[in-house]
């Protein structure tokens, strides 16, 4: 037990050294600086996808994310341009306003199962999009754009974080921005997941008839996990919208939705880490096949069709037999 | 013996069809009750608008007095009334004493916030749940099976495991869904031996049922319907003596009916 407990906060301290420490240095040695961005990326989409996949945990397929992250992306535009609101206040604002919604929205859609809830998390998508155009405070297909950058945040007096705008490095800034809420999202969900709450949520997954028959009240989880699922889709658009300041009713589509379940697939479902990893090889895959030119979407399509088929539980399963044979 | 669940005046209809039709029964305390009928003779839904997971079109079902007709099905659950499934109904990917222990939830005193934070009362949760887990399977003889993943195993442990799943709510009255389905006499009477284990640890139990001797032998009463309607109630011999449920099993009634 304490070897495995050892074992256990080795391996996180190894992580946090890595993206905090090793990542960082590696870059300003090495001097591409545009690799920040790309992990600034990597970090903010894998948090949409944890989101995603809490959503598979209690058996619902969702390529809806996208939805939530355009509009956690607006919210925080909208606040900071027209409210003159701090950035840093409407991060959890916007997280709170998409799992709000959610709740609205999932009342009536958790009821479905399988291929039908499926489709009609695929028209969300779509329907943000439609909106986020047909809106006149989101100032349709011109989008919102010339956000400023975060300023700074200050607790009595003390400055906690600096004003990005006056930073030589604001890619660094956005970089530890992005991870460190990663690290917290997932430090949330493997909470999640190893508590009872991640007992019921399996339960859920296996067999709503018989959770319900031993007293789980299956719609209230349901909804709360569609919630916290949301809240990480608006928290990540919102900082998309910031790095980029600006966002488009095409900033998210339904192929973002698309890829956010594809880095769950990947990664794999029961593992809570999967949608991290899946992200990440998912991204740089994406990335690396660019020199095949056309046939980049074909290679890609195609390696995606063998891995599900070698892997059906994820890149994680591979890890997990080998340590099984050990 | 006071009466624990009473079942009165109860219709349901589905478009046209009644599949259920004007029944009133009611379960003593520690009995066990079968309910008995031919294919389509409304068994199932009947079992259904007990357990709440159907709603009545008329009458109602009172537990301990309390109306529970028309609740969802894990209010219901919480006040008392817990069914079992006809199906190998579990949680199949979790290993058997999860299953047990995941069952004990209603009776968990922390909440979800509880759980994520582990406070105190979760811990003790855990660890209560555990223990009474490993008694319950224990019970059913599933104790060697504890750590095998469910979907393993075989027919007649899943249907104890399906009724370990029951027993951990700790219900008021155990509604078991034809528990003798699909079993050779053997595993059949060691199921009877073991729902009157049940009975006689204080356990109140509704069964339906097609198996006509285990039904015999295991019943304190037993409520007959036909075609949506009770057509007969009363003690294994009384139903064996009735002219009505000799004719509604026409044909191999000798049989059938455990004569």
């Amino acid at each position: 037990m304490t070897r495995n407990r050892n074992i256990k906060i080795a391996s996180v301290a190894a992580f946090l050294a890595i993206v905090f420490i090793a990542v960082p240095a590696a870059i300003s040695a090495s001097g591409h600086f545009d690799l920040y961005y790309t992990l600034t990326s990597v970090a903010l989409l894998s948090i949409a996808s944890a989101g995603v996949w809490l959503t598979f945990y209690i058996g619902r397929i969702n390529i809806g994310q996208g939805a939530y992250a355009l509009m956690g992306g607006y919210i925080s535009a909208i606040l900071v341009m027209n409210y003159g609101w701090s950035f840093w206040l409407t991060l959890p604002v916007a997280g709170l306003f998409c799992a709000a919604a959610s709740v609205l929205i999932g009342l009536p859609i958790l009821r479905l199962r399988g291929v039908y809830f499926a489709m009609v998390t695929l028209v969300l998508t779509e329907v943000a999009r439609l909106l986020a155009l047909a809106l006149p405070i989101t100032n349709g297909a011109k989008g919102i754009v010339s956000i400023p950058l975060p300023g700074a945040l200050s607790v009595f007096g003390l400055t906690i974080i600096p004003d990005f705008a006056t930073l030589q490095n604001s890619r660094l800034a956005f970089y530890l921005l992005a991870v460190t809420l990663m690290v917290i999202c997932f430090g949330v969900m493997y909470r999640l997941v190893n508590s009872r709450i991640g007992k019921l949520c399996q339960s859920l997954q296996q067999n709503e008839e018989l959770a319900s028959s031993i007293g789980v009240n299956i719609a209230y989880l349901r909804i709360i996990a569609y919630a916290v699922s949301s809240f990480f889709g608006g928290v990540a658009g919102a900082i998309f919208a910031a790095i980029s300041q600006s966002i488009y009713p095409s900033s998210f589509t339904v192929t973002d939705s698309v890829n956010f379940m594809l880095n769950c697939f990947l990664g794999g479902l029961g593992y809570v880490f999967g949608p991290m990893l899946g992200t990440l090889v998912l991204y740089f895959g994406w990335d690396l096949l660019f020199q095949t030119g056309q046939f980049q979407l074909l290679i890609y399509s195609g390696l995606m069709i063998v891995l599900m088929l070698v892997l059906p539980n994820g890149l994680l399963s591979l890890a997990a037999s080998i340590r099984k044979k050990a | 013996m006071a009466e624990m669940l009473e079942v009165s005046g109860i219709t349901k209809r589905f478009g046209g069809l009644v599949a259920v039709n004007n029944i009133s029964f009611s379960v003593r305390e520690k009995e066990i009750l079968s309910v008995i009928g031919p294919n389509g003779a409304g068994k199932s839904t009947l079992f259904k608008l007990i357990s709440s997971f159907l709603k009545p079109t008329t009458g109602e079902v009172r537990l301990k007095g309390e109306r529970i007709s028309g609740m969802a099905p894990h209010i219901a659950a919480r006040k008392g009334v817990v069914r079992t499934f006809q199906e190998t109904t579990i949680f199949k990917n979790m290993s058997v004493r999860d299953n047990v222990v995941i069952a004990h939830h209603l009776r968990s005193k922390a909440s979800l916030l509880g759980f994520f934070l582990g406070t105190g009362v979760a811990k003790a949760d855990e660890v209560a749940f555990g223990a009474s887990a490993d008694e319950i399977l224990a019970l059913l003889g599933l104790s060697s099976l504890a750590n095998e993943t469910a979907r393993n195993l075989p027919h007649g442990h899943l249907r104890a495991l399906g009724i370990a799943i029951g027993l951990a709510t700790d219900p008021s009255i155990l509604l078991l869904d034809e528990p003798f389905a699909g079993m050779n006499h053997d595993e059949t009477m060691r199921m009877v031996a073991m729902v009157r284990r049940l009975r006689d640890l204080g356990l109140t139990i509704l069964l339906v049922e097609h198996d006509m001797p285990a039904v015999m032998k295991i019943s304190d009463r037993i409520v007959v319907l036909n075609f949506g309607q009770k057509i007969a109630e009363g003690t294994p011999s009384e139903i064996q003596a009735n002219e009505k449920v000799i004719e509604a099993y026409l044909g191999s009634e000798d049989e059938a009916i455990g004569l």
